[in-house]
Parts: C-alpha cells; structure tokens; sequence
C-alpha cells in the first residue's frame, strides 16, 4: 500500500532540466557526464505518493510538475563535531597576547 | 507563441530577456567601438548618494558598526618589526537585516522593481546576495525567487549554500536548488522570462550603487573618530562589485589618498564548473575561481555592461589560503568575542599581513564581516573537507593545496599574503577587450582613454601594451 500524501503537503520535487547530452558546450568533461537537475520545494496540488509525478505550487506562486523525492524535507546541515586542528588556536594566541602585555608592562 | 526551451535557445532570447528584466538600455551608453560611458550608465539610475542612503534607511540597511581590534592589532604587533602593526578596524557588516553587507547591493533593485511595479524579484546566486535579496523582498512586500548551485551528482550539498537555501526559505523566498554547472543561468532566464520578475542581478548599477554607502560610511567613521582618513582598505574580492562599490564610496567621501586593497581565497587548480571539486572548495565566494576572471574581463557577467568594474579601483591584489582564513576565524571569535563567517575573514588575514608592513599609527580597516551559523563555519566545512578525503593539518601555511590538504597555521607569524602581479591581470584585460574589437576596426581615441580608466593606468601604458600583443591580442 503506498503512503498517499495529502493535498498542500509541503514537499520537495525532482527533476532533469538538462540530459548529460545537453548540458553547455564549456562545462568540464565531469559535469558533462551528469545531468543538470533540480530541486524545488513548494505545497502539493494533489493527493500523491512519493515517487509520483506531481505538481507543487511554489510560495512565489509558480507552478511546477517534477517527482515527488521528499515529504517535509528537513534542513541537515551541521556543525559538526569540533576539529581538533583548531582546537587549540585561541590558548595558542592568548599565549602570545599574554607574554607581550607582560613585555609591554 | 511556443517557446523553445533547449540551452541554444534560451540563451539566444538573453538580451531581450535581459531589457525585459533588468529595464536598463545598456546600448543607450555605447561611445567608441569598445568604450561605454560608465559614469553615465550608474548616474542614468537617478540614485545618487543620498537618495541611496535614505532608500536604505527605509529599511533598516547599513549605519553598521565600526569595530576596533584592539587584542588582533596586538597578535599583529606581536610578530611584527618594532615600529610596525598599523592599528586593525573592521566594518561589523553582519549587523546588517540579513546578516551582511549584501542588504546594501539588494536594496536598490528591491526598491526599483516595487517603483516600477515588477510582480517580483528574482536573482541568481548560491551565497548571501540570495538572502539579501529575499529579506529586502519581504520588506517591500515582493515575490522573489533565488536560484542556487546548491548540490553535486551524488546530491551532496555544499553546506554553507544549504545554509542559504534555509535562510532564504525562512525570508519567504522560493529557493531552486540546481546541481553544478554554469547552465544555472541559463535556467535562470527561463525564470525570468516566465514570471516577468525584476532581475536583481550582483553586476547591475543598483547593485554596485548600493555599495557605495559602504565605503562612504566606514571612512566617515574613521575620520569621525581618528580626524583622518583609513590609510588602507581591504574588502574581500570575488566578481568585483565589492571592491567597486567600496572604493567609490571613499572617494566621494574625499578618501582619495586612501589605499584600496583586494583580497581573495587561492582556489588555484580547482575548476569551478566541475561536479568533482564543487564540494572541495571549502568557499563558496571570495575566491580566486571568481576574482580573477572577473578582474581580467567583468563583462562575463549576467548583464550586458558589468557595472562591477574592480580594476579601476584596485591599488593591490593579494591571495590568503585557505587554512589561514579558518585560523583567523578562530582568532577573532576567541580574542575579539566576534564569530563572523568566512567572507570578511578573508580580508582580515590580509589586513593581519598587511598591518605588518605599516606603521604603528597607520589605520587599515576590514569593510565586512557575516553572520555565522551551521554549515556557514569552520567545524561544517572542515568536516565535510575531511569527508572528502582532504588533509587537514597544523602547518606552514605556504603547504596548502585546494582540494588536497588545508594547512592550518602553527603560529600567527606564519600569516601572510600572495600579491597578484596587477600589471599581468591589466594585460589580461586588455587582451580580452581587444578580443572584442570589430572585425578590421581600429581603435578610436575614446575607446583608449576608456582603456586607461578600465585599467587605473595611462594612455601611454595601453599604448605600449597594444603594442606588446598585437592589435587583436
């Protein structure tokens, strides 16, 4: 049974805007074997599933059909664990600053 | 009508799409066969400065504070010759609505496209600029829509850009998240051309106008404080329009002795169209994949007449690396108490560097700072750098390789700057320009002076380098 989600559901879709054998004469040979896609998130016009193909209008009002890829999609991005290679720059400089204020003194 | 949609296509309905968007007859300022009037393509706007002022006043943009580093200045001195270690300012631009000074650059065109009554703004671009613009939208009550390189073919986001999409997602804006590549323009007329939304492009007169009050305010402030002008500025340089604009907000504030200074991240050896070194490069802006090729020839931009123009204003070029701006970040947010993003601390490094070379009692100042936050810092970057398979190391910085290993400095004394050969991007415009010259034209007296001014040079140097590479370049 596939999770039907309703109408105005907040999602994101997908979509190719460009084949990897229509991509602009000047990108890198890299680029050039992968297509150019996109995604874009808006509220969904009808019921659908994920994976289907839908068509979400956009809060600046656009309409756009593409494939259902993501219900809610959340925002990830971290901070991440501390990087010890910076860890301890601030007792390093604080060093420095504390030997010349006595210097200075 | 049925439009055609293929690359091809769109891009050869680029400068009606343009007229349409921007509303700016670019041919209008033509003079010689190469030369434009640039002064009268930004006063042909109607902003002067202080209409700009109050236009930002409006909305809450700018009267940003002025920051001494006292405790940088003395990490400075610390590793300088007795004497030296000019005394270090910054420009708290994170104190701007959306938390940098890219609020100036999009509150003219938001201001614009209400006057002139576009449904909405649109705007191309993975950094700030697209939370600007969608901030400055909401204020003035206007559809906006940002369109990002924002992840590569495995879908990995680059999370400073992730960062973005959230920032202008929460301003109300419709975010279009595109894999890597240069096409990303061409989607971007498609955009335009479907909604008829006023197009906030970084290179148009607004947005370079919108900058002026920058450099105009920060050498109001330091001669308000210091009864002088700062002796040198450094603004962080990518495709030019903060260098432009910041170096002519100093000089109508009389600031003309004043030294203007661009500085950028070293990318060297990663390309900035590839799909492979997208999540490599640690920065999204401020690096030499922009500034250098935007230097030699600003008219690559999404507008027919680039009105950042940062050759005509730069007295210095320098590179910092890319482990000393995370090292300096650190620095400040633990001796200074300021976290700020990536972007004014690349013009800090150069300002650390150079303050070295000045005297005690100089002035330099740093003209930006950005706000911060997850995926806009060290720890994201850093951590993704090392998913990469990028080392990263305690070293001499001068061992940093882009895409290969991130040196971070062992001690402050290890900070310094890479000077770009100015003359070497000055013959590298030229020839660009030449490249543009009418097929058996010569040029005429007014596309040479147009040469000089393009390059801060004389009459007598175009002359000899024309001479130098031929007519054609």
């Amino acid at each position: 049974m596939t999770d039907k989600k309703a109408k105005e559901t907040w999602v994101e879709i997908h979509k190719i805007l460009l084949d990897k054998g229509k991509r602009a004469p000047q990108v890198p040979q890299d680029t050039r074997e992968v297509p150019l896609e996109m995604k874009v998130k808006g509220f969904l016009l009808h019921e659908a599933a994920l994976g289907d193909k839908v068509e979400i209008v956009t809060v600046a009002g656009r309409k756009i059909k593409g494939i259902l890829s993501s219900v809610n999609p959340s925002y990830d991005h971290l901070f991440g664990p501390p990087i010890p290679e910076l860890s301890t720059i601030g007792r390093e400089v604080r060093e420095i600053l504390g030997q010349g204020r006595r210097e200075e003194s | 009508m049925s439009r055609e949609f293929s690359y091809e296509a769109v891009m050869a309905r680029m400068g009606e799409i343009m007229r349409t968007s921007v509303g700016i007859d670019y041919e209008r300022y033509d003079t010689g066969l190469i030369s434009f009037d640039y002064e009268g393509m930004l006063a042909g706007t109607g902003y002067d400065l202080e209409t700009i002022r109050e236009v930002q006043d409006s909305t809450s943009v700018g009267n940003t504070p002025l920051v001494e580093l006292r405790n940088m200045t003395a990490l400075a001195r610390a590793v300088s010759a007795p004497g030296k270690g000019a005394r270090i300012f910054v420009k708290d631009e994170a104190a701007n609505p959306s938390g940098s000074f890219k609020d100036r650059r999009a509150s003219l065109s938001a201001h614009e496209a209400r006057e002139k009554g576009y449904p909405g703004i649109a705007a191309a671009t993975s950094g700030n600029y697209g939370a600007a613009v969608a901030s400055q939208a909401a204020k003035a009550g206007l559809g906006c829509i940002i369109v990002q390189e924002a992840f590569d073919s495995q879908g990995i986001a680059q999370p400073e850009i992730a960062e973005k999409t959230r920032a202008c997602e929460a301003y109300g804006a419709e975010v279009i998240r595109l894999s890597v590549g240069p096409e990303l323009f061409y989607h971007f007329l498609i955009v335009l051309e479907e909604t008829g939304f006023f197009n906030a492009s970084l290179y148009t007169p607004y947005s370079i106008l919108g900058i002026e009050t920058l450099g105009h305010e920060l050498s109001c402030q330091v001669r308000e404080r210091e009864g002088r002008f700062p002796d040198v500025v450094v603004a962080t340089h990518a495709g030019g329009g903060n260098v432009t604009g910041t170096a002519r907000g100093l000089l109508k504030a009389g600031a003309t002795d004043t030294l203007m200074v661009a500085a950028s991240v070293d990318l060297v050896g990663l390309h900035m169209a590839s799909d492979r070194d997208f999540n490599r490069k640690s920065f999204t802006t401020g690096h030499t994949g922009f500034s250098i090729p935007f230097s030699t020839w600003p008219d690559r931009a999404d507008v027919p007449r680039n009105a950042a123009r940062s050759l005509r204003y730069m007295d210095r070029f320098v590179t910092v690396t890319q482990g000393e701006v995370f090292y300096i970040t650190q620095v400040l947010a633990e001796i200074e108490g300021m976290e700020r993003g990536p972007a004014g601390n690349t013009s800090l490094v150069a300002a650390f560097a150079l303050a070295q070379e000045m005297d005690e009692d100089r002035i330099i100042v740093v003209q930006e700072t950005e706000y911060t936050g997850a995926g806009k810092h060290p720890l994201g970057q850093l951590n993704l750098a090392k998913e990469m398979g990028i080392r990263v190391e305690r070293g001499d910085p001068v061992k940093n390789r882009p895409g290969e290993a991130i040196v971070i400095p062992e001690h402050p004394s290890q900070i310094r700057v890479a000077e770009v050969d100015l003359n070497r991007i000055r013959r590298s415009y030229i020839r660009n320009a030449l490249q543009t010259l009418p097929h058996g034209k010569k040029l005429t007296r007014e596309d040479l002076s147009f040469l000089a001014a393009e390059t801060k040079s004389s009459l007598d140097y175009i002359k000899e380098v024309i001479h130098e590479i031929g007519p054609k370049g």
